[in-house]
């Protein structure tokens, strides 16, 4: 028997809860449908998810393809099925590769597995991205380097922490229903160990009754924890890098992994800061979200250093 | 005086096509091959790490190229000389910044001629390292009488300073690493007349 798992028309990181919901309840070795023949709208947390549910199981997972045209144009020109086809079994009709040239698709999805990969991300999306913040969004020039560096952190964890390759996606689109200004959106998912058994792999660790994956996320996203702290000081800026450049830029950052969501939530979402007892799903599915900016730019956020260019030069 | 240009040694050591110093093994394949020009020639007094072509910089190379020479060298089993910084941008400082105060480090960078201070520095001591910038080569009592404080506090935060390779001694005075003699405020350059 066929589970038929139902893909939502629109998907993004929260209603592919409903995708999770419905895998966690299908035993392993099941054979199972993907069904997202009525999907209209994908996010790129919904692209790159949904690639990572064949690497969450063992069994070959069948896909039927969005039976809209537009949709699947679109899904085509963001690189989805160039990649779904190695891992799903693929059920209807799906356009020939083209190359993602719209201007919204900044970084199609793209495979990350090991550090030139990410050289590869960050050395593609570097000019487009200049125009496109600052053209587009209205930030400030400095936010290019930054949003590189990221990216670059972003896509780093799943070189170091997964254990597993993931996958990374940037594009801008209008946020109407939240916040009615463009966006531009990373998402960076994989499905492999997660923040809990990486941290847990650390010499230094210490499991307490409270530990879990709600912990783990506040540890390593809240508190730099990192797996390779013990011994070296140096670990777990990455996430604290990514925090900040949210945080200066208005955005939002969400991390799910395992059965936790921890979220960075600016004052125009209503998303919540932690969510806890969700179905379970392995590794760790990443979310950034810088808004245009209207009004003044925002100041830096105070450093450590005792001068800077541009501040309490020495 | 030796010069290194972060940008070559990325391109010439990791890969020919890489502008970027991102990922943490990029970051430590640019260190181990600045560290291996200091094994074959030794440490110079002063080297310069100049980051002028790095268009890039991420946390990651941060830590292992700026945070892991400076921690090598300010170690009481570190080299003997002085590194200071150049062709740091405004993108390079927040991961630059941000490394520093996790190892609670700082580093002198030169911009247009003028020595900076970045990273970890109490206030004493920033007070102390702005006179020596300004006034250097400068005595102990000349620090001391600028600040309005005894010799003996002025001589600790000297001390301090220089084993934190933020100062360092000459003609029996202080100066900021990689000043040109006679005429403090020069910028560096690749090599000759520094030092």
């Amino acid at each position: 028997m066929t589970t038929v798992i139902s893909v939502p028309p629109s998907l993004d990181e929260h209603t592919f809860e409903q995708v999770i919901e419905q895998l966690a309840a299908t035993p392993e070795g099941s054979k199972i449908l993907l069904d997202a023949r009525h999907a209209r709208w994908a996010s790129p947390y919904g692209l790159t998810a949904l690639l990572c549910v064949p690497q969450a199981r063992t069994e070959r997972i069948a896909f039927a393809v969005p039976e809209n045209p537009d949709t699947v144009s679109y899904w085509s020109r963001t690189g989805f099925f160039r990649h779904a086809a190695d891992l799903y079994e693929l059920h209807g009709a799906v356009p020939r590769a083209r190359e993602a040239h719209e201007s919204d698709v900044l970084l199609e999805i793209t495979p990350i597995t090991k550090s030139d990969d990410v050289h590869g991300v960050v050395g593609r999306i570097q000019q487009k991205a200049a125009d496109i913040l600052h053209g587009q969004l209205n930030l400030d020039t400095a936010v290019t380097g930054a949003f590189g560096m990221t990216l670059s952190e972003a896509c780093q964890n799943i070189v170091e922490h997964a254990g597993l390759g993931g996958w990374v996606a940037v594009q801008t689109y209008k946020y109407t229903r939240r916040l009615g200004r463009r966006v531009v959106v990373i998402s960076v998912c994989d499905a492999g160990v997660g923040f809990r058994k990486s941290l847990e792999s650390s010499p230094g660790h210490r499991r307490s009754d409270r530990w879990d994956d709600a912990m783990a996320l506040e540890d390593a996203v809240l508190r730099a924890a990192s797996r390779f702290r013990h011994g070296d000081a140096g670990r777990g800026q990455g996430l604290a890098g990514i925090r900040r450049f949210v945080g200066r830029w208005h955005g939002k950052l969400t991390v799910r992994s395992g059965t936790a969501r921890l979220g960075i939530i600016p004052e125009w979402d209503e998303d919540v800061p932690m969510t806890e007892g969700l179905p379970f799903f392995p590794g760790a599915q990443m979310q950034i979200i810088i808004p245009e900016r209207v009004g003044e730019a925002p100041a830096r956020s105070a450093g450590g250093g005792a001068a800077s260019r541009g501040r309490s030069r020495l | 005086m030796m010069h290194i240009d972060v940008g070559l040694v990325l391109r010439g050591t990791v890969c020919d096509l890489y502008s970027n110093l991102v990922t943490r093994p990029t970051g430590a394949a640019v260190r181990t091959a600045i560290e291996q020009q200091f094994g074959e020639i030794g440490a110079p007094a002063v080297t310069t790490i100049d980051f002028s072509q790095v268009n890039l910089l991420d946390f990651s190379c941060a830590d292992e190229i700026v945070a892991k020479l400076l921690l090598r060298f300010t170690s009481d089993d570190g080299p003997p000389g002085f590194l200071t910084f150049r062709g740091i941008h405004e993108g390079h400082i927040d991961p630059i910044e941000t490394v520093l105060e996790r190892h609670a480090l700082a580093l002198v960078s030169w911009h247009e001629g003028e020595a900076e201070l970045f990273g970890c520095v109490e206030d004493d001591e920033r007070d102390h390292w702005l006179v020596v910038r300004d006034r250097g080569p400068v005595q102990v009592e000349t620090v001391a009488r600028t600040l309005n404080v005894t010799e003996e506090f002025a001589m600790a935060q000297l001390e301090r300073l220089t084993r934190r390779r933020l100062v360092m001694r000459r003609d029996e005075g202080y100066t900021v690493p990689g000043v040109v003699q006679g005429g403090p405020g020069s910028l560096p350059t690749n090599g000759s007349g520094v030092q």
